[in-house]
């Protein structure tokens, strides 16, 4: 190691940029979780100490937890997303299997239809999407968003998985066969297993997207049966503009959970991004 | 078995058994309804009949004062949105990056989790806390600028039509910064040991060891990353709809493409929703995109030396 890289101005000016920059992407949740347990006094008198015993107060969260009917749309989000999830992870890597381990023809252009996906985004299709769905009957039902969340998701992750499908040792799958094990066997059974940490990663990818997604649930799903945590957020925000307790304890409930599994998953995101899974 | 007279290949039903559920689901409801969008775009409704009209409906969007007028502003103003991206968003990733991969910085792990918040959270919460600290009824912005001593220098700028896109532009930075950071922290940490010994024997270092070796080696992941900034910034819509409202105001002034597409497809207030105009902006859309990634695949792509290790 030269000297020019432990120099200790250098180290102390990474350091102050980098905490400089960590405070700015933390400042506004900060503030926003903060002041979400003050009274009005507090938010407005005292916008940046912390909750005091003398402005502390929960009418900001018992206005939201009386007023708007979060879990249920907290229940639809879930299901939303975590059926696309798996449709996206099954589908997904059994296609990432057909394509990363049979040589056929039109491997190749399969690859590439597939890959489309990655570049088009899906909403421009909205139009007919809107029609196919009105035909069908499917519009204000959570079938609707899963299966254009499950189309969405699918490009990216038969790209990732077969990537990592293709470092699956040839050896075990030619024994697998040897020993008469079916193809399907040999996916569910020996593959999936040991593609088990990229899917991790892929589904980190496929889930932020569709959990924090606002176009299709106010296009295909607005029903107050259908709505997710998202737009149950936005239309509830619209309603109380002026109700400064109840908008930033609304918006301190729709951080945490996803806070809470990102410092869970962090790790596995992190490591997915910077393992190359995304080149 | 020895008495198997099978022909050398039999058909393989698995391979079409493991594609045929993705393929159809992706066919269906995404390059259908996409094909789909694209022929609405030359047809009109008239009479309750679906009508081919050829490229009427484009030349309406570019040509007739009542479409064309809000076209144009939308994608200039989506073109600007995209500008400020690539000015700010993507050096400052660089730099983040740069600085976070340096050897043996200590907390890097913290650094890296803490940038990356914002990009996990859902634009109808970042675009509402921001206007919560923009709003000069709070008042939190104009009170961090009067401990800098700028206070003179705060106006409501969400609110004023000459600042608003702008303002909405950086926030939009603010929220993906971790993005760009972390694609080119993972290229930068591929970037072989010897390599950098190597530079450092023939006496380059820090910044100059930056510049003449870490960027031509990074340079792929930086096309990659402007490219998904230009299809992301093309495809927006929510910030603004969670920020402005679907009118994008002030007057229009934080309009682009995805705003202009929700009103003229769904109608907003005085306007009737026409899907067929909707999906000839949409066209447009996909054209604009469509050809920004035909740049990057056959411009960019073929021009940047990628070096293996």
């Amino acid at each position: 190691m030269s000297i020019a890289t432990r120099s200790v101005p250098r180290t102390i000016g990474a350091h102050a940029i980098l905490l400089t920059y960590t405070v700015i992407a933390l400042f506004p949740v900060i503030l926003v979780i903060m002041n979400s347990f003050k009274s009005r006094a507090g938010i407005f008198g005292a916008p940046l100490t912390p909750p005091t015993p003398k402005t502390f107060d929960l009418i900001g969260y018992t206005t939201v937890i009386g007023q708007g009917d979060f879990i249920h749309y907290f229940q639809n989000s879930l299901v939303v997303t975590v059926a696309s999830l798996f449709f996206v992870l099954l589908f997904g890597a059994m296609a990432a299997f057909a394509l990363s381990e049979y040589r056929f023809r039109g491997n190749s252009l399969m690859g590439l239809y597939l890959a489309l996906g990655i570049m088009i985004p899906i909403r421009l299709g909205t139009v007919a999407i809107l029609q196919l769905m009105v035909a069908s009957g499917l519009v204000n039902t959570l079938t609707a968003l899963i299966l254009v969340y499950t189309a969405q998701g699918l490009p990216l992750a038969v790209f990732i998985l077969s990537e990592f499908m293709k470092q699956v040792s040839d050896d075990l799958k030619n024994a697998g066969r040897i020993d008469g094990l079916s193809e399907y066997t040999i996916f569910f059974r020996l593959v999936l297993p040991l593609v088990r940490p990229s899917m991790a990663t892929v589904a980190v990818f496929t889930m932020i997207p569709i959990w924090n997604d606002l176009w299709f649930p106010l296009i295909l799903a607005p029903s107050e049966e259908t709505k997710t945590v998202t737009l149950g957020a936005q239309l509830f925000l619209g309603q109380f503009v002026t109700n400064w307790n109840a908008i930033l304890a609304a918006l301190s409930l729709a951080i945490m959970p996803v806070l809470i599994l990102y410092v869970i998953f962090s790790r596995q995101l992190i490591r997915g991004i910077t393992s190359g899974a995304v080149k | 078995m020895a008495a198997d007279i099978r022909p050398k290949r039999p058909f393989r039903w698995h391979i079409g058994v493991f594609l045929a559920p993705a393929v159809l689901v992706y066919t269906a409801i995404m390059i259908l309804p996409l094909a789909g969008t694209l022929q609405l775009s030359l047809f009109r409704n008239i009479e309750q009949h679906q009508v081919f009209v050829g490229l009427e409906n484009f030349r309406m969007l570019f040509g007739d004062p009542n479409w064309s007028v809000g076209f144009w502003n939308a994608l200039r103003n989506n073109t600007w949105f995209f500008i400020i991206h690539m000015l700010v968003q993507n050096p400052i990733g660089v730099m983040l990056a740069a600085l976070l991969s340096s050897p043996k910085l200590r907390f890097a792990a913290f650094y890296r989790t803490a940038i990356f918040v914002p990009t996990i959270l859902s634009f109808v919460i970042v675009g509402f806390a921001w206007k919560l600290i923009l709003s000069p009824l709070w008042g939190v912005a104009p009170h961090l600028m009067d401990l800098v001593g700028l206070k003179s220098l705060f106006t409501p700028w969400l609110g004023k039509e000459q600042y608003a896109l702008t303002a909405l532009s950086l926030i939009s930075v603010w929220q993906f910064v971790g993005i760009p950071m972390m694609l080119i922290y993972a290229a930068l940490l591929s970037i072989p040991e010897e390599v950098i010994e190597a530079a450092e024997c023939d006496g380059i270092t820090g910044l100059s060891q930056f510049w003449k070796i870490k960027l031509p080696l990074i340079l792929p992941s930086i096309g990659i990353i402007s490219i998904l900034t230009f299809v992301g910034n093309f495809n927006a819509f929510d910030l603004i709809y969670t920020a402005q409202g679907a009118l994008a105001g002030p007057n229009y002034s934080t309009d682009i493409l995805g705003t202009f597409l929700y009103r003229a497809f769904f109608g907003f207030q005085l306007q009737v929703g026409d899907p067929n105009m909707g999906a000839a902006i949409a066209t447009m859309m996909f054209l604009i995109i469509l050809g920004g990634v035909c740049v990057y695949l056959f411009l960019v792509q073929t021009r940047l030396r990628r070096y293996q290790f």
